[in-house]
C-alpha cells in the first residue's frame, strides 16, 4: 500500500504529463491547419501535372522511343525505397506505419532476388528501417531545421532521384508516404514513381481532341518528367506534415484522456486511504478511552 | 461574345492568379507566343521570360520555367518559379542576375542550359 504522500506525487506528476500533452495536441492542432492548408492547395498542382503527362502519354506511338524516366529501364532488378517520414516523434502510429508498409514491401524485394536501395527522409524513419536494412540505405535526408517544406526541399530530393536513374542505379523507384485523408485517418501509401504510374491518373475531364506540342512531345516529356518527380515527392511530404500533425493531434488527445482517467483513479485511491487512516486513528482515540 | 478566356497561373505550393485575359504572351522554348481566345489546345514548356496577361489591365510575371497546357479557353500555367513583376525588388533582380551571370561562367553547362541561363540574364537586364 503506497503511504499518502506517494500518491501526491504521483498524482502531481500525473498532472503535468497531462498539461504537456494537452500542449502538444494544441500546438499540433494549430500547426494541422496550416499543413493541411499547403497541402489542399498543393493538389492542384501535382493533379494538373499528373493530368497533362496522362494527355502526352497517350499521343505517343512510338514506345521504344519514349523517355526513360515515363517507361522505365525495361528491366526489373535493382529497385530504390524512398521512404518519407517525420523528424519528431510522439505522433502515435505515423512513423510506425510508413515503416511497416516499408519494411514489408523491402522483404517481398530481396525475396525476389532483386537489389534494394533505400533513401530516408527524416530521422525517425532512419531510425527504425536502420537496425534491420542500415546497410541497404545509400542516402538520408532530414529537413529537420525547416519549418515549412517548400518545393526547394522536394526539389533537393527529387534531383537526387534523377541523378542516381540517369546513373542507371535503380530500374524502379517507389516512395511511400501517409495521404492524409482527414485528422483521424492517415493511410500510408506506397507509390511508384518511375517508370511513371500512368493508369491510375484520375482523369479531370474526358479530352477527345488532339493538342499541338511545341516542340516535340519527346522534348517536353523530357522537360516535364524531372519536374514531376519533385512535385510527386513534393505532394507526398506535404501530404506526410499534413499527416502527422493530423496523428499527432489523435495520440497526444487520447493520452490527455487517459491521463485525466489515471488522475481520476488516483484521487479515488487518494481519499480512500486517507479517509483509511482518519478512520483508524479514531478508533485507535475511542477504544483508549473506553480502556480507561 | 466576349473575347475573354480562363487563365490560372500554379505554383507548387499555391494559387498565383485566376482570372480573364483577353491575350496572353509566354515565354515558349522556341519562343515568344501570343495566345487569344479559342487557340488550338496545346502544350508547351517555357524559357525564362515574362508572361504578360492582359485584361483591361496588363499584369506582368517572371518565369524560369514551366509547362503550359491550353484546351477548351483554359490556359494553364504551371510553375515554380512564377513571381510577380511588381513585386521583384530592383536589389533582388540585381542579386539574381549576378547568380545567373556566375553561372554562366560555369564551363560544364549544356548548350540547353546556356541557352536559358542566358535568356534569364536577358530577360533580368531588361526589366531592370
Amino acid at each position: 500500500m503506497p503511504s499518502l504522500d506517494d500518491l501526491k506525487k504521483r498524482i502531481k506528476s500525473v498532472k503535468s504529463t497531462q498539461k504537456i500533452t494537452k500542449a502538444m495536441k494544441m500546438v499540433a492542432a494549430a500547426k494541422l491547419r496550416k499543413a493541411q492548408e499547403s497541402a489542399e492547395k498543393g493538389r492542384p498542382y501535382s493533379q494538373k501535372m499528373q493530368n497533362i503527362i496522362f494527355n502526352l502519354t497517350k499521343s505517343i506511338n512510338d514506345p521504344q522511343n519514349a523517355p526513360r524516366l515515363l517507361v522505365g529501364t525495361g528491366q526489373d532488378k535493382k529497385y530504390l525505397c524512398v521512404v518519407l517520414t517525420a523528424d519528431r516523434g510522439l505522433c502515435g502510429g505515423f512513423n510506425s506505419n510508413i515503416c511497416k508498409l516499408a519494411k514489408s514491401n523491402f522483404k517481398k524485394i530481396l525475396n525476389e532476388g532483386k537489389l534494394l536501395k533505400i533513401i530516408t527522409v527524416g530521422s525517425k524513419g532512419y531510425d527504425q528501417i536502420r537496425r534491420e536494412y542500415g546497410k541497404y540505405v545509400i542516402k538520408k535526408f532530414s529537413f529537420k531545421e525547416k519549418k515549412n517544406i517548400s518545393f526547394e526541399e522536394a526539389n533537393i530530393v527529387g534531383n537526387e532521384i534523377i541523378s542516381l536513374f540517369n546513373q542507371n542505379e535503380f530500374d524502379k523507384c517507389i516512395i511511400f508516404y501517409n495521404n492524409f485523408k482527414n485528422v483521424i485517418t492517415q493511410i500510408p501509401q506506397a507509390q511508384q514513381i518511375i517508370p511513371a504510374e500512368t493508369k491510375d491518373i484520375k482523369k479531370i475531364d474526358e479530352v477527345d481532341f488532339l493538342y499541338e506540342f511545341e516542340p516535340e512531345e519527346d522534348e517536353i516529356l523530357e522537360d516535364l518528367l524531372p519536374k514531376n518527380i519533385s512535385t510527386q515527392v513534393f505532394k507526398a511530404l506535404l501530404e506526410n506534415a499534413a499527416s502527422e500533425q493530423g496523428s499527432r493531434m489523435t495520440a497526444m488527445d487520447n493520452a490527455t484522456r487517459n491521463a485525466g482517467d489515471l488522475v481520476d483513479k488516483l484521487t479515488i485511491n487518494y481519499n480512500r486511504s486517507r479517509q483509511a487512516s482518519i478512520t483508524k486513528e479514531l478508533i485507535e482515540i475511542i477504544s483508549g478511552a473506553e480502556s480507561l | 461574345m466576349s473575347d475573354k478566356f480562363v487563365v490560372e497561373i500554379i505554383s507548387p505550393d499555391q494559387k498565383i492568379l485566376k482570372s480573364e485575359a483577353t491575350e496572353v504572351t509566354i515565354p515558349s522554348f522556341e519562343g515568344q507566343m501570343g495566345i487569344l481566345k479559342d487557340h488550338i489546345p496545346l502544350i508547351t514548356f517555357l524559357r525564362p521570360g515574362i508572361i504578360s496577361i492582359k485584361n483591361s489591365d496588363e499584369k506582368k510575371y517572371f518565369v524560369e520555367e514551366g509547362t503550359v497546357e491550353f484546351s477548351k479557353n483554359n490556359l494553364l500555367i504551371l510553375s515554380s518559379s512564377a513571381r510577380d513583376l511588381s513585386s521583384m525588388s530592383k536589389k533582388f533582380i540585381n542579386e539574381m542576375l549576378g547568380q545567373a551571370e556566375s553561372k554562366l561562367q560555369e564551363s560544364n553547362l549544356s548548350d540547353k542550359e546556356k541557352y536559358l541561363v542566358s535568356y534569364k540574364i536577358n530577360t533580368l537586364k531588361e526589366i531592370n
